[in-house]
């Protein structure tokens, strides 16, 4: 549905040329919930509005739903990103405009008449749980009900492709939770591809089926969550299952003990943990479910000499462990 | 003494007829300004470095036009427009000869106002529009305008309000209004009384546009 090829991004500037992306390949499935992360700069906003052909790339392609995006002639792109729906962090309504008009405001562009115009958007603002809303400006709707809208808005042509730029990252954790739960009921009922750029860990685990990791305008690790999470020590793992941290003591060490329940159940992974003996102990570890797999995470603490043996025996009982540095 | 202000013909003749002089000056300055102004206006916005079209070779040109009709101190524009009014009107007396230095003179006034109030529009506005696909048209006028419209109402309130007071310095050149009444009677005849009406009927005036423009913008203004 998406597919991104050798796409790279440079600003020139006096002080020296910015690279904002530098030969990003990703692919996203249809109907998948893809999650794009990374810390602020990584390039992330940049992605989307090569996307959306608001920003040219400096080289490689962007295609979407079949459209070569990035080689289109001015016209024909404002044709396409209509097969595209974008959702905003600060949702960007038109105040001016009551909350049925701003959902009618892509049917204008599109030129679809009038009386289907009102249909669609009654239909719409009903799909997002509005629909009573239509006539209140935008000022008179809460955070969450505001971004209800931008989504409506979002879906008014019924596009493909679904791009949520932070599209949480301004509410409150009770509002993401709903927001997000509609997102994905949304993909479920209209099948449509959604790509959500987001800093906060939280949105992938919540609604994320796949994921990829930016840094400094790069791919670091990429693929669906299932498998990100399962690979052991890589960023999106540990990012994805936190531990707590523990303060160290010097004259012990920390292993770290990973296992999913797809290869090893929970009480098998801590029956090789307790078998350790004395002197090993769990001061750390999350246990959770996350995308439909069990997943643990714990850290021991032991001393230096008992290091080696102990990465041994949990290593034959099948479970990914390594010392932490 | 409103007996003695009855009787006084400059009073009850030759102020509502300068009144309505100064409202005619006004009002048709006010229209071509804000016909000319704010089209101009949403030029310098759009080919600013941050705008839809950027052009700086444009940009460059129109802002200073509108920086050298926005230093001249008006009396002095006035003045130096003297021989284009004369072409333009066929002379360089009365209500309708002051219409053309007025316009000059709040276009440029104007279209800054117009500029600062599109300028305040989001920007992450113009690219949700942008994203669904409008045009530059459109953003322009269904976006930028409409959002900035509330804005844009009060600067042409100041706009107006400005020309009323331009108007009077556009009487002591010879337009008429309100501002040659006060000037003529109060300042060369040392007419007390018609000088103090004069001020009362244009304080009036102002304050009447100022209200009305309030209660538009406000109806405007779903913020």
């Amino acid at each position: 549905m998406i597919e991104l090829s050798g796409l790279r991004k440079v600003y020139p500037a006096a002080a020296g040329d910015v690279v904002a992306l530098d030969g990003i390949d990703l692919v996203v499935e249809r109907g998948a919930v893809h999650g794009i992360v990374g810390r602020s700069g990584a390039g992330k906003s940049t992605l989307v509005r090569c996307l959306t052909g608001l920003e040219r790339p400096t080289s490689g392609s962007v295609t979407v739903d079949g459209r070569v995006i990035s080689a289109l002639p001015e016209a024909r792109l404002r044709e396409a990103r209509r097969a595209m729906g974008m959702v905003f962090q600060h949702v960007n309504l038109l105040d001016s405009r009551s909350v049925a008009a701003n959902v009618a405001f892509p049917l204008e562009v599109a030129g679809v008449p009038r009386r289907r115009r009102a249909e669609r958007v009654a239909e719409l603002l009903e799909l997002v749980g509005l629909g009573d809303r239509g006539t209140a400006y935008p000022a008179q709707l809460s955070g969450g009900q505001r971004q209800r809208v931008g989504i409506a808005r979002a879906l008014a042509t019924e596009p493909a492709v679904l791009l949520c730029d932070e599209p949480t990252s301004a509410l409150d954790s009770a509002t993401t939770r709903q927001i997000l739960g509609l997102v994905r009921d949304l993909r479920d009922r209209l099948g449509i591809t959604v790509v959500i750029i987001t800093h906060e860990m939280g949105v992938v685990r919540e609604v994320c089926d796949s994921v990829t990791l930016l840094e400094h305008g790069r791919v670091v690790q990429s693929g669906r969550l299932d498998d990100v999470v399962t690979q052991a020590g890589s960023p999106l793992s540990n990012a994805l299952i936190p531990v707590p941290d523990v303060p160290q003591d010097e004259a012990r060490r920390l292993v770290e003990v990973t296992y999913a329940t797809r290869t090893v159940p929970t009480h098998r992974a801590l029956a090789a943990v307790a078998a350790l003996g004395e002197e090993v102990d769990v001061v750390a570890g999350t246990i959770e479910t996350l995308a439909g797999l069990r997943l643990g995470r714990l850290q021991l603490d032991l001393p230096h000499r008992r290091v080696a043996p102990a990465l041994a025996a949990l290593r034959d009982a099948g479970l990914d462990a390594r010392e932490v540095a | 003494m409103l007996d003695g202000l009855l009787d006084n013909p400059v009073l009850t003749q030759a102020v509502p007829e300068a009144t309505l002089e100064t409202l005619q000056m006004v009002g048709l300055s006010a229209l071509i300004t804000a016909v000319v102004g704010l089209p101009l206006g949403l030029l310098l916005h759009a080919v600013a470095p941050n705008g839809l079209r950027p052009l700086r070779a444009v940009r460059g040109p129109v802002g200073l036009v509108v920086n050298l009709g926005r230093s001249l101190p008006f009396i002095i524009l006035a003045i130096a427009l003297l021989p284009f009014t004369r072409a333009v009107v066929g002379t360089s007396l009365g209500w309708q000869a002051a219409v053309v230095p007025l316009s000059i003179g709040a276009i440029p006034f104007f279209a800054r106002l117009v500029e600062t109030a599109v300028r305040e529009v989001d920007p992450g506005k113009v690219e949700a529009a942008q994203v669904m696909g409008s045009s530059r048209a459109r953003v322009l006028l269904q976006v930028l305008v409409r959002e900035a419209l509330p804005s844009i109402v009060a600067g042409f309130t100041a706009t107006v309000i400005a020309l009323v007071a331009y108007s009077a310095m556009a009487g002591a050149i010879g337009g008429g209004g309100l501002g040659f009444l006060a000037i003529s009677y109060g300042y060369q005849r040392f007419d007390t009384t018609v000088m103090v009406v004069c001020v009362v009927v244009i304080v009036v005036v102002v304050q009447a546009f100022q209200v009305v423009g309030d209660a538009v913008a406000r109806r405007l203004d779903h913020r």
